[in-house]
């Protein structure tokens, strides 16, 4: 079964992070993603930019741009992962093992009704590859 | 764990703002307020890894610093005695009850009162900074003395003083209306490019390059206060297009790169990404400021995948738009630098030549008249100019910069360059004044 996993943590913390602290935080997740991905169960993974960045359009008529992100929260939408496990408990323990790696605020495990995996060459424009 | 010690120092860091504003606010004065975060800190070290982390610890250090400076008050007046420990650390109740009162918009006007008493009009800009990254980033004395290059004694008198100076001025602690609001945004703004621009022109030294790092993070803070202020995206936007071509910007012996000899693969894409979307968010409120136009350039740069690709056409028509918004001897500099691609080093002499006597004492003046010359083969002018500009560099990297025009005149004897490799204009467009220095 798809999961999603969203990540909610403060950005204030997490984009204060120094160049050292981020990679070696990024360096304990990959740890997990790689062994996920070898036993076929990490799908598409993502981190988003800060909330500072966003844009939210309401589709209201006229539609409405408005500066900052849908829902203004202590901790904020920073990241996705998608994974394809058997349950929610098996779920729980990748969102344990990426919560060991990478401690403070919370994953909200979401099951997935629709996976389109899109163009691949969409998927390669200009943002980094972790 | 170490893991929990680097969460909570993290998590500390990112609510000091907000925690010393609010407790400031109810203190009025700067040395109870960072005392009282101090306590408040000491005790979340305690209490956090055994209760884990608050929900919110802005709130918690608020909550826990106004206390224990309380606490001070009674003690000191003999009243009471201090609460037991442990009344302290259950704070679940109390904690909801502090959160539901800071209301959002006085968490918003005490940030950005704390950033703006560190703009006091009577202090230098290097005491701004100074206070900026001592009261509002938490920084230790040592660090800021380290970034200054001076004595750390030396950097603590001059922050005693400049606090000294705040607490005799009247900080307001009223709610501000919407044009002195707007007027502290400004003044803050103006002061987190300064410390961004110290970190930018910090050359080789890391301690002093961590302030681009800063500054950036600040700025962050301010426009997720402030989400819908194109000037404060523009900001963000101008430092993060900037800070990205870092890695590019000086070669392994710490010379200077320019812009249109650096390795484009080595800047930060991420960084890029973010100022790109910044800039295109501000346009699209239709008000444009001095910052947004200066990002705006920085993404002409950011957005051409080799220098050829530049759109030298539009930039020379941004430098003319951020000339009439704030008239400047430096924007023209850089504006010339832009005419000289469009139009030639001729055309751009001519526009530079009226700005001598106002910048004869800047070393960017003269390291543009220089290589303008020297792309029209005039060697002995170029010279002169190389001269006067090693004379006045702030740091060794753009006296190295120089150095070399110099010693590539002097290797080449033709009077006819024609062999000479392509010249290379000078400063870095995008910084709009120059660095103001003193004390």
């Amino acid at each position: 079964m798809l999961y999603a996993l969203l990540c909610y943590n403060d950005e204030d913390v997490v984009w204060a992070w120094d160049k050292k602290q981020d990679g070696e935080v990024m360096a304990r997740l990959g740890v997990v993603r790689d062994r996920l991905e070898k036993s076929g169960k990490m799908g598409p993974s993502l981190r988003l930019l800060p909330t500072t960045a966003a844009t939210t359009f309401r589709k209201t008529d006229p539609p409405l741009v408005i500066d900052g992100p849908f829902a203004e929260t202590k901790e904020q939408l920073l990241g996705i992962y998608i994974i394809d496990v058997a349950d929610l408990d098996e779920a729980l323990q990748v969102a344990k093992d990426l919560g060991d790696a990478n401690p403070g605020g919370a994953y909200e495990i979401r099951p997935l009704a629709v996976y389109n995996a899109g163009s691949p060459q969409a998927v390669t424009g200009g943002v980094v590859a972790a | 764990m170490s893991n929990d010690l680097a969460w909570i120092n993290a998590a500390i860091s990112a609510a000091r703002p907000q925690a010393v504003g609010a407790l400031l606010r109810y203190f009025r004065d700067l040395d109870t307020a960072e005392e009282a975060f101090q306590d408040a800190c000491l005790r979340a070290l305690k209490n956090w890894p055994q209760n884990g982390p608050p929900r919110d610890p802005a709130a918690w250090l608020i909550m826990v610093g106004r206390n224990a400076a309380l606490d001070g008050v009674r003690k000191r007046s003999r009243l009471t005695d201090l609460p037991p420990e442990e009344t302290l650390s259950d704070l679940d109740d109390a904690e909801e009850r502090v959160v539901d009162r800071i209301d959002a918009s006085d968490y918003r006007d005490d940030v950005l009162r704390l950033l703006f008493i560190c703009c006091h009009p009577d202090l230098p800009a290097t005491q701004q900074i100074a206070l900026a990254l001592r009261i509002v980033s938490g920084l230790s004395v040592k660090q800021i003395a380290r970034a200054f290059l001076v004595s750390e004694a030396a950097m603590e008198q001059r922050i005693t003083r400049a606090k000294a100076r705040v607490a005799a001025g009247d900080a307001q602690f009223e709610t501000p209306g919407a044009v002195e609001r707007a007027e502290r945004l400004a003044a803050v703004a103006a002061m987190l490019y300064l410390v961004f621009n110290e970190g930018y022109s910090a050359g080789d030294n890391p301690a002093r390059a961590q302030l681009c790092g800063e500054a950036i993070r600040l700025t962050r803070l301010l426009l997720r206060l402030y989400q819908t202020e194109p000037e404060i995206m523009g900001l963000l936007a101008l430092m993060l297009l900037q800070h990205a071509r870092t890695p590019a910007r000086f070669d392994d012996q710490g010379q200077i790169v320019l812009l249109e000899d650096q390795d484009r693969a080595l800047w930060n894409r991420q960084m890029i990404n973010e100022g790109l979307a910044l800039i295109d968010k501000a346009m699209r409120h239709r008000r444009p400021g001095a910052y947004q136009i200066q990002a705006a350039v920085a993404a002409l740069h950011a957005r051409a995948a080799t220098p050829a690709d530049t759109d030298w056409a539009q930039i020379d028509r941004l430098y003319a738009g951020l000339e009439r918004l704030t008239p400047s001897p430096v924007i023209t500099l850089n504006r010339a630098v832009a005419v000289s691609k469009v139009s030639g080093p001729e055309a751009a002499l001519a526009m530079i030549a009226p700005l001598a006597d106002k910048l004869s004492g800047y070393f960017h003046f003269h390291g543009l008249t220089g290589a303008l010359n020297l792309e029209l083969g005039r060697h002995a002018e170029a010279r002169v100019a190389f001269d006067r500009a090693i004379a006045l560099a702030n740091t060794a990297a753009e006296a190295g910069h120089i150095r070399q025009h110099l010693d590539r005149l002097m290797a080449e004897h033709a009077p006819l360059g024609d062999e000479s490799r392509p010249p290379e204009i000078s400063p870095e467009p995008g910084v709009g004044s120059p660095t103001r220095r003193s004390s």
